[in-house]
């Protein structure tokens, strides 16, 4: 088991060079400069460019740029932000609990919801409720996330006014952060109607990103359990006399769930990606939204910094889910 | 009626809250649902209108400032000035008795004075001072494209509450400069305190001004508080607490306009507009902007090296039904670089009539009879001057068909665009143009003059003697009737030579719940709660 791991970690130190090779790439592949992007329609006098890309080290061969980069994030340093001067990391920190609590949160909604309907689904295949449950999670599937959250806001929020538009909290509470995690922080504050209030802004987001997962996890129940329930086993416990509630609830569905389990793991990537839609519609303070606005200012060491924490997060969930089926399944530790 | 529950509930809470605070009146907060998060919370330092609006607008002052509404100059943290004969001088007397906020780390312990002054330009101008490079590259960017280093050659202070400052070279528009954001008066005590706490970067993340709001707290991406400032030298607020409401989507910061979570929204979308016309519950304000959407033709380039040329394509383009279709009639027709509102328009001036046969006979009589291909670059970003370039060129494109000009339609992304357009690689390119302070002069040298050719500012290219005399004649005029004079001159050669098809200017909208009295709109396109109120 100790081989096994130490094969997993080394494995991802190249992951881990390759996505900084990566992101430092694509980011400068990006036409323009963040000089360029500071000057607006004004222009900017040659000499004053030259001068301003030299300040920011922006100036040297590129390979130059990346080695330094590098050192740096090896010594745990990913820079200062151009337009704000703030440490990256700083920034990060502060934004990502916003992003985690509503990714946890959404699929906390895709699991309750897409779980059972894609049991039923799959217990009442080819019927109504079968075809139903699988159109419903298609078109969630399908549908762009900021066009779903703008229908979301405008019908509960504006139309029936049941929820608040955006943001973590009624703006009237003024919390100072604890955790960053406003679930939490309006517990710990002890201000009656905090905690509603975080709540009833969760809703409408989480159900905004938690729409896609739900759809997979669904079709990915529904598909896993009806293979399982073709199983030898599944009629002998049946032919056994247990109850259908028992066989399809507790034998089919525990090994229905094992290809469940890693659909959600890679739902991680889907959630962060989702988010910076969802954080953009619903005014939520996260790393999507900050990353996004990144990326329009040219703001090189705020998007590799954003990109690279937030591909070690995959990088150690995956990792964690490796060693979890080495666990489980020692087949996997052995051929890995 | 369900909104109108929800915001007497809201109200409910507020005054719940002002209660709680201790105060007698129940506390008034009004919600602004703005458009993005600052870059921070010194104006010195950063240039766009987000960051003004959240730091230098509420929070700070400066020795004069814009009259709101207008761009006229009036009296700020100075309280009078005077101006040498030779334009060389400007004495500021300071006003007496203006507080500085309190925070935490610092409680002011004297009245403003000239040290502050002192401190606040010395800080951008001189390299060597010791709060000139406090954050990792820290620039003062306003400071340098409004080329106030080249302009200042000293700043002294004749006593504690008088300062002068001495100029290389008679700059008229050198007062305007001053009422700009980045011209904010910050506290020396404090700086001098957090300096010896060794925390010297506090100033600039920890806001201490003279303005009517005082900071509070910020979230990122969030939310920005402000209280009223009791001691406020222009009188206190009427509201109590100011909420910056951070909402990057518009049709969100609609919908919270809508829901009553918010009272003033900040840039509505143009398809918006008409709803918020008949929404009973919102006061559509509007104002023109002070920008300019335009055409540049490349002189430096064939054909729009002919004036012949360059007055043909401009009649032959209806902007009418762009005013129309592109800026859903929010905007006005230009014949001018500078907007009508601004003094020194020369309304005398005919602009190109739209006449397809007269635009012929100028290619035919340029050369060009037989047709010519060229570039057109159109914009790849919504901008304030103009909300769709591409629709905007495919109408354009269709306008010079007409007269036997083809054109291909060209874009990059937009910081390559800006970039490309300094090397002069293009033909006729999509441009615009909002300015800062209200000086003509902070269009004509931006978008025309010569040294704007280098910086990229001047896409047409163009260089012309003539014109270049009348603007470097008005920056040392002595009063703004001589100045005005050589301006209009300047329009007069420009619109001959036709460097530029000036489109439009566009307007500006801001939608305000009914309860909200006493908001205007500001010319510069800033946000201004100064002078606001709240009733049920």
């Amino acid at each position: 088991m100790f081989v096994f791991f130490l094969r997993r970690i080394g494995l991802i130190i190249p992951t881990f060079l390759g996505i900084t090779l990566l992101v430092f790439s694509l980011i400068h592949m990006i036409p323009g400069d963040a000089v360029e992007a500071m000057s607006g329609e004004r222009g900017m006098e040659p000499e004053r460019y030259a001068r301003l890309l030299h300040e920011f080290g922006l100036d040297r061969p590129l390979y130059v740029q990346y080695f330094d980069y590098l050192g740096n994030v090896l010594r745990g340093n990913l820079g200062n932000s151009i337009s704000t001067h703030e440490p990256v990391l700083k920034e990060f920190m502060t934004l990502f609990p916003a992003t985690l609590e509503l990714a946890i949160c959404a699929i906390l909604v895709a699991l309750v919801i897409g779980l059972p309907a894609g049991m039923l689904a799959a217990i009442k295949r080819n019927t109504f409720l079968d075809y139903s449950v699988m159109g419903i999670s298609l078109t969630g599937y399908s549908m762009p996330i900021f066009w779903w959250a703008l229908l979301l806001i405008l019908l509960f929020s504006v139309t029936l006014g049941w929820t608040p538009v955006s943001g973590r909290l009624d703006i009237l509470f003024d919390l100072p952060p604890v955790t960053g995690f406003m679930l939490i922080d309006s517990l710990l504050s002890g201000e009656e109607g905090a905690f509603k209030s975080a709540v009833s802004h969760l809703i409408l987001p989480s159900i905004a990103l938690g729409t896609i997962p739900l759809a997979v996890i669904a079709r990915m129940t529904r598909s896993s359990m009806l293979e399982v329930l073709r199983e030898d086993y599944v009629r002998t416990a049946r032919a056994k006399g247990l109850s259908r509630l028992r066989v399809v609830g507790i034998h089919a569905f525990r090994n229905a769930l094992i290809p469940v389990i890693t659909v959600i793991g890679l739902q991680v990537g889907t959630l962060l990606a989702g988010a910076i839609l969802t954080e953009t519609i619903f005014s939520w303070p996260g790393i999507g939204k900050w990353l996004v606005e990144a990326i329009h200012r040219r703001d090189y060491p705020v998007v590799q910094g954003g990109i690279l924490l937030s591909a070690t997060i995959i990088i150690l969930v995956n990792l964690i889910v490796d060693v979890l089926y080495g666990v489980i399944n020692p087949r996997i530790r052995h051929t890995a | 009626m369900k909104q109108q529950r929800m915001l007497m509930a809201k109200f409910a809470l507020v005054a719940a809250f002002g209660t709680c605070a201790g105060s007698a009146m129940a506390a008034k907060t009004l919600v602004f649902c703005s458009e993005g998060s600052p870059e921070g919370f010194n104006p010195q330092l950063f240039t766009t209108g987000t960051t003004a609006d959240a730091s230098s607008v509420p929070m700070y002052n400066r020795l004069v400032e814009f009259d709101l509404g207008t761009t006229n100059i009036v009296p700020g943290l100075a309280q009078s000035w005077t101006i040498a004969p030779d334009g060389l001088t400007y004495t500021f007397k300071l006003r007496p008795g203006v507080k500085f906020h309190g925070s935490a780390k610092f409680k002011p312990t004297r009245d403003m004075n000239a040290d502050d002054i002192l401190f606040s330009y010395n800080r951008m101008a001189d390299p060597k001072h010791p709060f000139h490079s406090t954050a990792v590259g820290q620039t003062f960017a306003y400071y340098e494209d409004m080329g106030l280093e080249k302009i200042v050659d000293k700043l002294e202070k004749v006593d504690n509450m008088t300062v002068r400052f001495k100029l290389k070279h008679a700059e008229a528009p050198f007062l305007a400069d001053l009422a700009m954001d980045f011209a904010s008066i910050l506290s020396a005590e404090y700086a001098d305190k957090m300096k010896a706490a060794g925390t010297p970067d506090v100033i600039d993340r920890e806001p201490v001004g003279t303005g009517p709001f005082q900071f509070t707290s910020y979230q990122k991406d969030a939310v920005i508080r402000y209280k009223a400032f009791d001691a406020y030298w222009g009188g206190r607020p009427k509201i109590d607490n100011l909420i910056y409401a951070i909402t990057p989507d518009a049709s969100v910061r609609y919908a919270k306009l809508k829901a009553g979570e918010c009272h003033v929204m900040a840039f509505p979308k143009p398809a918006d507009i008409a709803a918020m016309k008949a929404d009973k519950n919102i006061t559509l304000l509007s104002k023109e902007g002070l920008n300019v959407g335009y055409i540049g033709f490349n002189v430096e380039k064939k054909p729009f090296d002919s004036k012949l040329v360059r007055q043909a394509l401009s009649m032959a383009v209806d902007k009418q039904t762009i005013l129309k279709t592109v800026y859903q009639g929010a905007g006005q027709l230009a014949k001018n670089l500078i907007p009508p509102m601004m003094w020194s328009y020369n309304d005398q001036i005919k602009d190109f009539p739209y006449d397809v046969a007269k635009a012929k006979a100028l290619m035919v009589k340029a050369g060009y009879g037989n047709g010519v291909t060229i570039d057109l670059w159109y914009l790849p970003v919504s901008r304030p001057y103009n909300p769709d370039g591409k629709r905007m060129a495919v109408l354009i494109q269709a306008d010079w068909e007409k007269i036997g000009v083809k054109t291909r339609l060209l874009t990059y992304e937009w910081g390559e665009y800006k970039k490309r357009s300094k090397s002069g690689e293009q033909g006729a390119m999509m441009f615009g143009w909002t300015g800062d302070n209200g000086d003509p002069d902070n269009f004509f040298v931006p978008i025309l003059s010569c040294a704007a050719v280098e910086g990229g500012g001047n896409t047409a290219r163009w260089c012309n003697k003539a014109f270049e005399e009348q603007i470097a004649k008005a920056k040392t005029a002595p009063t703004q009737a001589e100045r005005a004079k050589f301006y209009e001159q300047a329009q007069v050669i420009a619109h001959d030579e036709a460097p530029l098809l000036e489109i439009a200017h566009s307007v500006r909208f801001t939608p305000v719940r009914k309860e909200v009295v006493g908001f205007q709109m500001d010319a510069v396109g800033h946000h201004n709660f100064g002078k606001v109120d709240l009733v049920k």
